[in-house]
């Protein structure tokens, strides 16, 4: 499904990602893990197309199309969806207006016609459900006025609503509490299915707990310093990340 | 289209056109409000325009308008307009004054369903009946020599909306003054608005302006307002005059005690469009709120200055301009709050926000607060920018393709000001109006 060559990419002459080869296949749950700075993040935006980064170098291959010549908006409608680390607030806008049109150009592009009404309501009322999220959000400008964990689900209720084929969640456990944790990771396996994968950017193991991957890759200054099973996840959780950083000596560290 | 006439020394210009006005009164000319109009002109006379070098217009150049000879409208001529022509701005459910370059036209009106005791329909015919409000509070409101402007509207100060609610009366419908301008020749037309509202009653004013054909003509508009004890008023104005055209309006309000005056003001049209409005906040417990919000266009100049004068202690003002400017459009704002020494626990808020969508529009933003008192709380805030990057990204990142995305925070920008607007009808007009203007005709809704 997804196919990343030697992906290097940089903000102003700052190098963020230097050189990212991984893949992700139909079907499969990756985690991506790392020490704040080593650029999880950036390789989370730079799929959904944030043009802020430079990509200088590499490929990715989405579906077998190059997703780097896509605009943000033809990657969303191709099926990929990244869950924000920060959700953005957007006064004036309802949340249902926003989801609407999302859904609808997303359709579209599907070959499917607009849902009427009755229909989007039915849908959205039953992805509330999914994430335990509070109907009156449904009418509130988009995220203006959320609590840290009503932002994280109302994005696990995007995604629900919108069925990606490739959801890229970022840090979407940071600011969350055990239970909304717990609420927003059974969301992700309720939506977990053969034909599509997910991408989860986390710094701690424990949305692992709930969400479990099929593989932990682990980023240190921008590249993919290791990657191994779910059991790697738990080496982390012990050790940290130090031991994975090229200019420690390793020994000297936990001698 | 008829040749617009290129002069030069407007003072000579438009007094030649009062004394030709002056010939057809015949024995009208000795009233009071001739002796006003006289004095006006002859004021006219010695100022002229105002120029840039007048801290005022600093930022909004007239010229334009003084090198035009309009020919002032000295009588109605609306017998060509007919109601299809008003539909587009004509408000469902409310009671109509209309009038065609500023001539009050009774056919195309309908007021009758009024309560008993409201006077409302032409000054020139309160003045003619002598109404009792005209003696107390025309002309009294508005400083005579306030801007060249009001000199100019007071020479030619021959009809506009009259309207008068007596004491405890609430009205439910709003009252629409529906300002049409029509013909082919450069008109200068001058309305002149009093509205007296009594103690504790309240209503709904909504002022629109429109055009039936794109040309050169000035509507030099003056409204006076009286605000009794307690009352409560809601006044919405709609500009969408001519984009060729020229707009300058005054509007001053004088509230008593406990009395509430919400003020919305859209501008969409005109060459020059410069909108003033002051306040006088006269008693204790008021709240007066202030907003406006600025759609320019091409090469479009809004200019919106504010006064509230904050004259007894324990009143609030509000105050939120947005402006969204476009293409080579210029924006100005001016707030002045007054805080007098005796107007101790004031609390005024003044907010202007301007989003600019290309690189070549403009905006001036002054905040001019002068406080005499120890005990206020006074805020004012500033910003000029454009459409948040993240916030497009985040929406295209669902789907959204770029350019509905800048639509949908556009509007969502100018929702802010609409949606404060509380009749639904008009609201809803406002809506269509607004996203017709920013989507440059495509429908942004669906």
């Amino acid at each position: 499904m997804l196919e990343i060559r030697d992906l290097h990419a940089r903000i102003g002459t700052t190098e963020i990602l230097n050189g990212i080869t991984l893949s992700v296949n139909a079907g499969e749950v990756h985690a991506i893990m790392g020490p704040n700075g080593s650029g999880k993040s950036t390789l989370a935006q730079v799929l959904a197309g944030r043009d802020t980064y430079e990509v200088t170098n590499g490929s990715v291959l989405y579906n077998g199309k190059d997703l780097l010549d896509m605009d943000p908006e033809e990657r969303a409608r191709e099926g990929l969806f990244l869950a924000f680390q920060y959700p953005v607030e957007i006064p004036g806008v309802s949340n249902t207006y926003f989801l609407k049109s999302a859904l609808n150009a997303i359709r579209k592009h599907r070959g499917l016609d607009d849902l009427d009404a009755v229909e989007f309501l039915q849908l959205v009322k039953e992805k509330m459900r999914l994430v335990q999220l509070d109907e009156t959000l449904l009418s509130r400008p988009v995220n203006e006025g959320f609590s840290g964990g009503e932002k994280k689900r109302n994005e696990i209720f995007h995604m629900a609503v919108l069925e990606p084929k490739l959801a890229i969640l970022d840090e979407t456990d940071s600011g969350l509490d055990i239970d909304a944790l717990r609420i927003v990771a059974d969301g992700v396996n309720k939506l977990r299915r053969k034909d599509n994968a997910v991408i989860v950017v986390t710094h701690y193991q424990r949305l692992l707990n709930y969400i479990v991957p099929d593989f932990v890759h682990v980023m240190v200054d921008g590249h993919i310093a290791k990657s191994g099973g779910k059991e790697l996840a738990l080496t982390l959780e012990e050790r940290g990340y130090d031991w994975l950083k090229e200019d420690v000596e390793p020994m000297s560290v936990h001698a | 289209m008829k040749t617009v006439k290129a002069i030069h020394q407007p003072g000579e210009w438009y007094k030649s056109r009062f004394d030709a006005f002056e010939r057809s009164l015949n024995g009208d000319s000795k009233t009071a409000l001739h002796e006003l109009r006289r004095e006006a002109i002859g004021r006219f006379q010695e100022t002229g325009f105002p120029t840039n070098r007048n801290e005022e217009w600093k930022f909004t150049n007239v010229s334009p308008i003084a090198q035009i000879g309009f020919e002032p409208v000295l009588r109605y001529a609306g017998e060509g307009v007919t109601l299809e022509q008003l539909a587009p701005l004509a408000l469902p459910g409310a009671h109509r004054l209309v009038f065609v370059n500023g001539f009050f036209s009774k056919p195309l009106s309908s007021t009758s369903a009024l309560p008993e005791g409201i006077q409302c329909g032409s000054l020139a015919s309160a003045v003619r009946s002598s109404h009792e409000g005209v003696g107390k509070y025309l002309g009294k409101l508005v400083k005579f020599d306030e801007t060249p402007f009001v000199l100019l509207n007071t020479a030619f100060l021959l009809d506009g909306a009259f309207l008068f609610i007596p004491d405890n009366i609430v009205l439910e419908e709003p009252i629409q003054f529906l300002f049409l301008a029509t013909g082919d020749a450069p008109a200068l037309i001058t309305p002149r608005n009093l509205v007296v509202i009594g103690n504790r009653s309240q209503a709904t004013i909504v002022e629109s302006y429109g055009f039936t054909q794109s040309r050169q003509y000035l509507t030099n508009v003056v409204t006076e307002m009286y605000l009794g004890e307690g009352a409560v008023v809601e006044h919405d104005k709609l500009q969408h005059e001519s984009t060729s055209a020229y707009h300058v309006a005054m509007m001053q309000v004088n509230l008593s005690g406990h009395s509430t005056l919400t003020s919305n003001s859209i501008a969409l049209g005109g060459s020059i469009a410069r909108n003033n409005i002051t306040t006088i906040l006269d008693g204790e417990g008021i709240e007066c709120t202030l907003n406006g919000l600025s759609l320019g266009t091409g090469s479009q100049l809004i200019d919106n200055h504010t006064t509230i004068d904050h004259a007894k202690p324990h009143c609030e003002s509000h105050q939120l301009y947005k402006a969204i400017l476009d293409g080579s459009s210029r924006g100005v704002f001016n707030g002045k709050i007054f805080v007098r020494q005796d107007a101790q626990k004031t609390d005024a808020k003044q907010t202007n926000k301007t989003l600019l969508l290309s690189d070549d529009a403009t905006m001036d933003t002054k905040p001019q607060l002068e406080i005499f008192a120890d005990d206020v709380k006074c805020t004012h805030g500033a910003t000029i920018g454009q459409l948040d990057a993240e916030q497009i990204f985040y929406l295209r990142s669902r789907g959204i393709d770029e350019s509905k995305a800048r639509d949908i925070l556009t509007f969502a920008f100018a929702s802010d000001v609409v949606r404060r607007v509380h009749h639904e009808a008009l609201r809803d007009r406002l809506e269509i109006l607004v996203h017709e203007r920013l989507s440059g005709g495509r429908a942004i809704g669906d």
